[in-house]
């Protein structure tokens, strides 16, 4: 029996893992998406909306199932046209890495959009009028003022994110979820291991949620707070 | 692609027993959350501060754990418990508790009543203290303000937070398909694929199921915002 608590201890290291690296694939495509979104490109800011647009309106489960399934099954045909004969599998690990990092893309696209826009005209004028490119203006004014406007919006994406991650047990990723399961199955006592897991993945959220809150803090030194 | 697959009279009538389930899961658990949420949301911001603790503690609870989870320790959990063991053959309403449906929906609606919640009491709180003495100076008590006006006003401002949390919800149903024997839509698109081991097809059309309702409620609820919001609107000079 206590051995499961300790696997499921265990296992939620794999779910930091692969929340942590979906972060980090989500904050890429989000900014990708939401330079597409903002550019003066026709074609990019019509890929960049319809990538928001299509990958909110489609359930996270089913985007997996698409992904391991079907990314198997084309990898395999690869192989196959290339003339080798052993047959691949992806790994769980990454195909809801590269799912969950697609899909939370789609949400940070629209809140590092939102945070870029709410940034005044002004401040990148005024960097350009210093003889900053553009590079250097984004590095320097856009990017650090970003954060303080993305974190609101990235501090929910990154919590729903968290909680995504329980889905990829769906596909076999020996995460908490998946062991939990397990040990439920076998000792027939599931209402123990599940309360177990959800209180490990609320021990997450509130832990996420303090971080964020200092950082939220530290960004917004030098704003003025108005209450009525 | 074998597209032709999918459009099989079998098949395709698979996908509608999925689509019925699906809407039966999304309005019945929309319909039992709100009505939840609507009194948790009084609880929250209401007067008493055991309330508030004991719902805001369920609210962040609900908030910060997977539905996946939720919906396991319904379907898998309860069960274990002795207490409903005893009960869940032949005495109503335990007798409930065997059925997957059930289980499923009672999952959602308490996961959408804690999102709900919060989002009506965040509406609440922001009532303009204008219209609120407002009330008062008409000698409306406590209760008849909260009915006849800080109700109708909160519950239109949160319309359009309120249409993603009906998205999000339509999009949670797909968990459904963890519990063995329900056929949603995402249910349906896995026997179809482990029946012809056509992943792209399979999931792809209901992929597009998705998204085709998802449209839809985005315009009802647009629609919605228009009528009940539109003495927000920028006037028109």
């Amino acid at each position: 029996m206590h051995a499961y608590y300790l696997s499921i201890l265990q296992a939620s290291l794999v779910t930091i893992a692969v929340s942590l690296a979906s972060l980090a694939v989500a904050v890429v495509f989000g900014l990708l998406g939401a330079a597409a979104r903002l550019s003066q490109d026709r074609l990019a800011s019509a890929v960049g909306t319809l990538y928001a647009t299509v990958v909110r309106g489609i359930p996270d489960l089913v985007m997996m199932l698409l992904v391991f399934y079907g990314g198997t099954m084309g990898l395999n045909h690869l192989m196959e046209a290339l003339g080798r004969k052993d047959s691949v599998d992806i790994n769980p690990f990454v195909a809801g890495v590269l799912t969950l990092g697609f899909i939370y893309g789609a949400y940070m696209t629209e809140t590092f959009r939102g945070a870029i826009l709410a940034i005044p005209r002004g401040q990148a004028e005024a960097a350009w009028a210093f003889g900053m490119g553009r590079r250097q203006t984004f590095l320097r004014i856009t990017a650090p003022q970003m954060v303080r406007y993305a974190l609101p919006g990235f501090t929910n994406n990154w919590l729903v994110l968290i909680k995504s991650t329980a889905l990829v047990s769906l596909i076999g990723l020996q995460e908490m979820t998946y062991i939990a399961k397990q040990a439920s199955a076998a000792t027939r006592s599931p209402f123990e291991f599940f309360l177990f897991t959800a209180a490990l993945f609320l021990l997450f959220t509130s832990a996420s949620l303090w971080v964020l809150r200092r950082l939220d803090a530290r960004y917004s030194l030098g704003t003025r707070r108005v209450s009525l | 692609m074998k597209w032709e697959v999918i459009f099989q009279p079998n098949n395709l009538a698979l996908y509608g027993e999925g689509i019925l389930t699906t809407l039966a899961l999304l309005f019945s658990s929309l319909a039992i959350g709100a009505v939840l949420a609507l009194l948790f949301a009084l609880a929250l911001t209401g007067r008493s501060a055991v309330l508030r603790a004991v719902v805001g503690a369920y609210t962040y609870v609900v908030r910060g754990t997977p539905l996946l989870i939720q919906v396991y320790l319904i379907y898998y959990g309860l069960g274990q418990l002795e207490w409903i063991q005893a009960r869940w053959d032949d005495i109503w309403p335990w007798t409930y508790f065997k059925e997957p449906f059930f289980c499923a929906l009672l999952a959602f609606s308490l996961n959408t009543a804690g999102y709900t919640a919060e989002m009506l009491a965040g509406a609440i709180r922001e009532t303009s203290a204008g219209e609120i003495e407002a009330a008062q100076a008409y000698g409306m008590g406590p209760w008849r303000t909260t009915w006849r006006v800080v109700l109708p006003s909160a519950l239109r401002r949160s319309l359009p937070a309120y249409s993603n949390e009906v998205v999000m919800m339509l999009q949670s149903t797909s968990l459904a398909s963890a519990v063995p024997s329900l056929i949603d839509v995402t249910s349906a698109a896995s026997r179809v694929y482990s029946k012809f081991y056509l992943p792209f097809e399979a999931f792809l059309f209901a992929a597009g199921i998705y998204l085709l309702a998802t449209f839809m409620l985005v315009g009802v609820f647009r629609l919605a915002e228009r009528h009940f919001l539109a003495y927000l609107a920028p006037q028109k000079a």
